[in-house]
C-alpha cells in the first residue's frame, strides 16, 4: 500500500499517476453463492470456503416439519442485489496532530464521532482516549455509511504526526466513494413459503447468502444476522420460522449498514414470499396478508419462532401494532377496487399496469443494550443514549446530545421536545452535538434510533431540570414542593396564582447560587444516560402501481401510496422528509441501482454514468397517510421514521412489477427491473409459450 | 479529480485560433463548451497538452437565416441558443423537441452543438438528428474554409472527418423537403442519461405514398449512422403502420450493433426498430 501527501491536490494527484505497481493478478470471486463453492478462490486463510460465519435463527425443527408436511409450499431464489449508498457529500477528514500535548483532533464526516474516537485510540492507534479528539461538523448524507471506522481517518492523524503537526486533509472523490466506501445488500436467498390452500402461512424458511466483501466492515456481520433474520416474519403470525444466514467473503468492496440495513433485504424477502404464496394459491394477496396479520390484542408480541430472543436469552418484543386498519386505509386511497378496470385500461394505451403491496414492519429505535450487545448479535457494543441540558443564567437552553445528525433537521426536532417539555421558545434553545469535547458519550444516530431512544433522554433530561427548578420554585417562593405546580414555564403555588416564578427567573437566580436550600448545588445543568427497553416498531402498508412498455419493457412508478404508523410525530414535515427521501431509494434499488462487478472483480458501475441514482422527476406525487399507534417504549410514543420508506417500497414496486407482468406467466424475475431486463424476460415467455 | 498540467490559451478571433491550432497540432485540443472534453481530462481520459478556447469567439455563435426554410448555426450556439431560436423552431423543430432532453440545465447552457458533433460521442443525440435533416458542416483551417456532407463526416467512435489543424465553424441545415415532418424518439440509459437508442425521422408524403426519408440512428453502433434500409424500405411505401413497421425492423441492418452491461445488442437492435418506428409515425404525424 502506499499513499502520496502533498501541498496541493492536483500534486497529489500527479505523484499518485507516478507510482507505477505491477500487480500479480490472482483468481477472484464477486458473488456469494460461488464463493462458498469447491474450488472457489479462497480470500483468506482463516475462511474456509470463504465461509465467515453460519448463523441461525429461529425453529428449525419445527420449520422443517411445518414445510415438509405442508398442503402447499412455494419456493423461490430472490436476489436482493448490491447498492451503493450515494450521500451528497462524499466521505473526507482532515487530521491534526498537536505535538505539544501529544493530542489527536480529526474533523471527519461520520455519524458516530464517539465510537470512532473509541475505536481509533483502542483498536487502530494505540493511544489514549482522551488524546484523540473527533469532530463530525454538518455532515452531508450518509445513509449508514458514515457509522463506521475507515483506514483514511487513521491515516490522517499518523501522517500530521509524520509531518510534526501539518494538518493533513483527505477528501475522497465519488469514484473512490463508489470503491471503498462500503456498499449494502448483496444478498442471495433461497426462501420456502409453507401453509394452506386457506390462505394460512404455517411456515418460512429461510437460506441466505450474504456477501460481505473482501473483508469485514466495522460492523459487517450484524447487519444480515440480527437486523436481518429476526424480522423475517414481517407483520404475519407464522408459527414457524428458521433463517440460516452464511457470511462469504469475495473479491468486493466491503458490505455494511444502508438505509434499513437487514430489514430491507428481510422485507423484500417476506413481503414477495406473501405475493408468491397468494398466486399460488389463487388468493388476492390482500386478503392472504389480512388472514395472516398479527391481531391488535396480540401485542407485546412474542414471535413463536424465538426470532426476537438473543442468544443470551434476552427478549424483544414487537411492542404494538394494528396492521388491518393501515393497509385498508392505503387500498381505499388507491382504489383498490378498480384495479381490474385500470389494468384494462393502460392495455389500451399500449401498456402493462401492475399494482403491489408491501405490508412492512421494521424494528428500530435500536436497541436495549444487554439484548444488542449479547455475543451472536454482530454488534457487541452497548446502544443507550446521551444528554444534557443546561438552562444559562440569561435564560437561553443548550441541549447537547450524543446523537449525530447528517441532515435530518434533528436541531429543530430536539428543540421542540425540549420547548415542549419546559414551556419555552424554540428560539431560546440551541443544540450541540458532533464534538467529542463538549457532548457526552452517545452511540450515533442510525438505525432510526435518534428520536426515540436520544429523544427520550432529552426528555428525560428535561423531567430533572423541571424537578430542580420546581424545588428551587419552593425555596424562591417559600412553599412546600408539594405546592409548586408546573405549567408551561410558570412554577405557581398551587392556589396562590399570583405567587409564581418563570423558569428563567429560576434559573438566573439558582445559576448564580448566592441564596441555595441545604444540599442544592447551583446550576440548572442535567446529564442522562437513556437505556431504551425496547426497541420500536413501525409498521405500514405501501402501495406501488407501475405501468410496463409493451415495447421497451420500461417501467415508469405512476402512483405511489404510504400509509405510515411511526407512533407519534414530532414534526410531521420532517417526518414526510425522511418518507420522501427513504421512498425514493427503495424504488431506486427496484427499478434502477446496482453495484455491477465483471467476473475479474472490476467495479463496472463505477460512477453516476453507469450507477442509476434517481432523480426526482423519475417520480410521481407520493400520496401519505397515517395511522397513530403510539410506541410505549417510550414517554413521547414516537418509533422513528428514517428507514421506513426504504424498508417497504422495495418490495411494494417489485410486487407491483410481478403483477404487471403476470400475463406473461411470470411470477420472478431480480432487481433492478430495467427496461432491458424486462424486456428480456416478456420475451422469453413469449417465446415459450 | 483533477487534469493533468495543461497550457490554455484564448484567442479572440477564429483566425488566431487556426494559427494556434496549426502551431500546436497533435497536442492542442479546441475547447467550446466544455461539457465532453472537461470531464474527461478530469478523469485523466485525455490529457491534451494545450487548450485552444475559442469558447468566447463571438463570430462563431451566431445563427443566421438562409433563406427558404434553410438555416446555419454558428459551432458555438449552445443548446440553449438552439432551444431560444424562433428560426430554428419553425425551420427545424426536431431540434427544439430533442434537446430538452439533453443533458441538464447547466449542460444545455454551456454545451455547443458544434462541440457535440466534433467530439462525437456514440451515444450524443445531435449526430443523429444532424444526420436526419442533411446538414452540411463548414470546416476552416489555415488553407481556408471546405464545407462537407453529414453523410461521411462522423467516421467511429469520437472520430470524424475533422482534421487535427482544422475548426468547425458552422452547421448548415437545408430546407426540409416538401410534405415532410421530423421527430426524435429515444430510450435513455438512465444513469447517464445518454441514449441507449435514438432515432431521428424526417419523412414526407406525396399523392399518398412516401416521397422522402432520412432516418438516422444513434447509440447503438459505433457512429451515428443513417439507415439507409428503413429509409428505403419506407419510400415509395404507403405509410401504414404495417409498412412503416417493416422498414423498422431493418434498423440495424449492416450494423455491429452495441453490447454493454446497461443494454445487450439484442436490446438495442430490438429498441433501434421500436424507436424507428415510433420516429417515423411521429414525424408522418407533424407532417400532417
Amino acid at each position: 500500500m502506499a499513499a502520496v501527501i502533498a501541498e496541493t491536490a492536483a500534486q497529489a494527484v500527479d505523484a499518485l499517476e507516478a507510482i507505477v505497481v505491477e500487480w500479480e493478478p490472482l483468481a477472484v470471486v464477486v458473488d456469494a453463492e460461488k464463493a462458498t463453492q469447491p474450488g472457489a478462490p479462497q480470500l483468506h486463510e482463516n475462511a474456509p470456503n470463504n465461509v465467515v460465519f453460519n448463523w441461525t435463527v429461529g425453529n428449525k425443527s419445527g420449520t422443517d416439519a411445518a414445510v415438509d408436511s405442508a398442503e402447499v409450499v412455494v419456493r423461490q431464489r430472490v436476489v436482493n442485489q448490491r447498492l451503493i449508498p450515494n450521500p451528497m457529500e462524499v466521505r473526507g477528514d482532515i487530521g491534526v496532530f498537536n505535538p505539544g500535548t501529544d493530542e489527536y483532533t480529526i474533523w471527519m464526516s461520520s455519524q458516530t464521532p464517539h465510537i470512532q474516537r473509541l475505536l481509533l485510540a483502542a483498536f487502530v492507534m494505540g493511544i489514549p482516549e482522551h488524546k484523540i479528539r473527533c469532530i463530525s461538523p454538518d455532515v452531508g448524507g450518509a445513509f449508514g455509511s458514515k457509522i463506521f471506522c475507515y483506514a483514511d481517518m487513521a491515516l490522517c492523524l499518523f501522517a500530521s504526526k509524520a509531518l510534526n503537526g501539518r494538518p493533513v486533509k483527505w477528501v475522497e472523490t465519488r469514484r473512490e466513494n463508489y470503491q471503498s466506501t462500503i456498499h449494502g445488500r448483496d444478498h442471495i436467498t433461497y426462501l420456502e413459503i409453507a401453509g394452506t390452500r386457506q390462505g394460512e402461512i404455517t411456515g418460512l424458511r429461510v437460506k441466505t447468502f450474504a456477501n460481505l466483501g473482501g473483508r469485514l466492515s466495522t460492523i459487517g456481520p450484524g447487519i444480515p444476522t440480527t437486523l436481518y433474520g429476526r424480522v423475517l416474519s414481517g407483520c404475519y403470525k407464522i408459527p414457524n420460522v428458521y433463517c440460516e444466514v452464511t457470511g462469504v467473503y469475495t473479491n468486493t468492496t466491503f458490505v455494511d449498514a444502508y438505509r434499513g440495513a437487514g430489514r430491507p433485504e428481510a422485507t423484500y424477502v417476506v413481503e414477495r414470499a406473501m405475493d408468491l404464496f397468494a398466486d399460488e394459491i389463487g388468493m388476492d394477496p390482500a386478503e392472504l396478508r389480512r388472514r395472516n396479520f398479527i391481531a391488535p390484542d396480540k401485542f407485546p408480541y412474542d414471535n413463536p419462532s424465538g426470532l426476537g430472543t438473543a442468544s443470551n436469552g434476552e427478549k424483544i418484543y414487537i411492542d404494538s401494532g394494528n396492521y388491518e386498519p393501515a393497509m385498508d386505509m392505503a387500498l381505499k386511497t388507491v382504489g383498490y377496487d378498480s384495479l381490474a378496470k385500470a389494468k384494462t385500461d393502460a392495455r389500451a394505451r399500449g401498456k402493462y399496469l401492475g399494482l403491489g403491496l408491501s405490508t412492512y414492519i421494521e424494528v428500530c429505535g435500536v436497541a436495549p443494550s444487554k439484548w444488542i450487545g449479547a455475543v451472536g448479535e454482530g454488534w457487541g457494543a452497548a446502544m443507550w443514549e446521551s444528554a444534557n441540558l443546561k438552562i444559562h443564567l440569561t435564560g437561553k437552553v443548550v441541549l447537547t446530545m450524543g446523537t449525530q445528525p447528517q441532515g435530518q433537521g434533528h436541531e429543530t426536532t430536539y428543540a421542540q421536545i425540549i420547548a415542549s417539555e419546559l414551556g419555552l421558545t424554540m428560539d431560546d434553545i440551541i443544540v450541540q452535538h458532533s464534538d467529542t469535547q463538549g457532548t457526552p458519550f452517545g452511540y450515533g444516530s442510525y438505525g432510526s434510533r435518534t428520536s426515540s431512544v436520544g429523544g427520550t433522554a432529552a426528555v428525560k433530561a428535561a423531567g430533572k431540570v423541571r424537578e430542580k427548578a420546581r424545588h428551587y420554585a419552593a425555596h424562591m417562593l417559600e412553599a412546600s414542593v408539594d405546592d409548586i405546580e408546573v405549567v408551561g414555564n410558570e412554577y405557581r403555588v398551587k392556589g396562590s396564582p399570583e405567587k409564581k416564578k418563570t423558569l428563567q427567573e429560576i434559573a438566573f437566580a439558582l445559576d448564580l447560587g448566592f441564596s441555595l436550600p441545604a444540599g442544592m448545588e447551583p446550576y440548572l445543568d442535567e446529564t442522562v444516560y437513556h437505556d431504551t427497553p425496547n426497541c420500536t416498531w413501525p409498521f405500514g402498508t405501501h402501495i406501488a402501481v407501475v405501468e410496463i412498455d409493451e415495447e421497451t419493457g420500461k417501467v415508469d412508478l405512476v402512483r405511489y401510496v404510504a400509509v405510515d404508523d411511526v407512533g407519534k410525530k414530532i414534526n410531521p414535515m420532517i417526518v414526510d422528509g425522511q418518507l420522501h427521501g427513504g421512498i425514493a431509494q427503495g424504488v431506486g434499488q427496484a427499478l434502477w441501482e446496482g453495484a455491477v462487478y465483471d467476473d475479474d472483480g472490476q467495479l463496472l458501475s463505477g460512477s453516476m454514468l453507469d450507477y442509476a441514482v434517481p432523480r426526482a422527476s423519475w417520480f410521481p406525487n407520493f400520496e401519505l397517510g397515517e395511522t397513530v399507534t403510539p410506541s410505549p417504549v417510550n414517554p413521547l410514543g414516537v418509533k422513528g421514521v428514517g428507514e421506513a420508506g426504504a424498508i417497504a417500497s422495495t418490495a411494494a414496486v417489485a410486487n407491483a412489477v410481478m403483477d404487471a407482468l403476470s400475463p406473461f406467466g411470470i411470477r420472478h424475475i431480480d432487481m433492478p427491473f430495467t427496461a432491458p431486463k424486462v424486456w428480456r424476460a416478456m420475451h422469453d415467455k413469449e417465446a415459450r409459450s | 479529480m483533477i487534469p493533468a498540467a495543461f497550457d490554455y490559451a484564448r484567442p479572440a478571433s477564429l483566425d488566431e485560433a487556426l494559427t494556434l491550432l496549426a502551431r500546436g497540432a497533435g497536442s492542442a485540443k479546441v475547447l467550446a463548451g466544455g461539457q465532453s472534453l472537461l470531464p474527461l481530462m478530469r478523469l485523466r481520459l485525455a490529457s491534451p497538452g494545450k487548450l485552444i478556447d475559442i469558447g468566447r469567439i463571438a463570430e462563431l455563435r451566431a445563427i443566421r437565416d438562409l433563406g427558404n426554410g434553410a438555416t446555419a448555426i454558428g459551432a458555438l450556439a449552445t443548446y440553449r441558443d438552439v432551444l431560444d431560436s424562433a428560426l430554428v423552431g419553425r425551420n427545424h423543430p426536431i431540434l427544439a423537441s430533442a434537446i430538452p432532453g439533453i443533458g441538464d440545465v447547466q449542460v444545455r447552457n454551456r454545451g455547443t452543438l458544434g462541440g457535440a458533433i466534433a467530439h462525437a460521442d456514440p451515444a450524443s443525440d445531435i449526430p443523429a438528428i444532424l444526420l436526419a435533416l442533411d446538414a452540411s458542416i463548414a470546416i476552416r483551417s489555415g488553407n481556408g474554409e471546405r464545407v462537407v456532407g453529414i453523410d461521411g463526416f462522423f467516421q467511429g467512435a469520437f472520430a470524424t472527418d475533422l482534421a487535427e489543424d482544422e475548426i468547425l465553424t458552422e452547421i448548415r441545415l437545408p430546407a426540409t423537403p416538401a410534405g415532410a415532418g421530423m421527430a426524435y424518439c429515444s430510450i435513455e440509459q438512465p444513469a447517464s442519461g445518454y441514449s441507449m437508442v435514438g432515432v431521428a425521422a424526417v419523412v414526407g408524403r406525396a399523392a399518398g405514398s412516401i416521397s422522402s426519408a432520412r432516418v438516422a440512428i444513434t447509440g447503438v453502433a459505433d457512429v451515428a449512422y443513417r439507415a439507409t434500409a428503413v429509409e428505403k424500405a419506407l419510400i415509395g411505401s404507403d405509410g401504414s403502420s404495417a409498412a412503416i413497421d417493416a422498414a423498422a425492423a431493418h434498423a440495424t441492418d449492416g450494423q455491429q450493433v452495441t453490447s454493454d452491461f446497461n443494454a445487450n445488442a439484442e436490446y438495442r437492435a430490438a429498441m433501434a426498430a421500436v424507436h424507428a418506428s415510433r420516429a417515423i409515425e411521429a414525424a408522418l404525424a407533424a407532417a400532417g
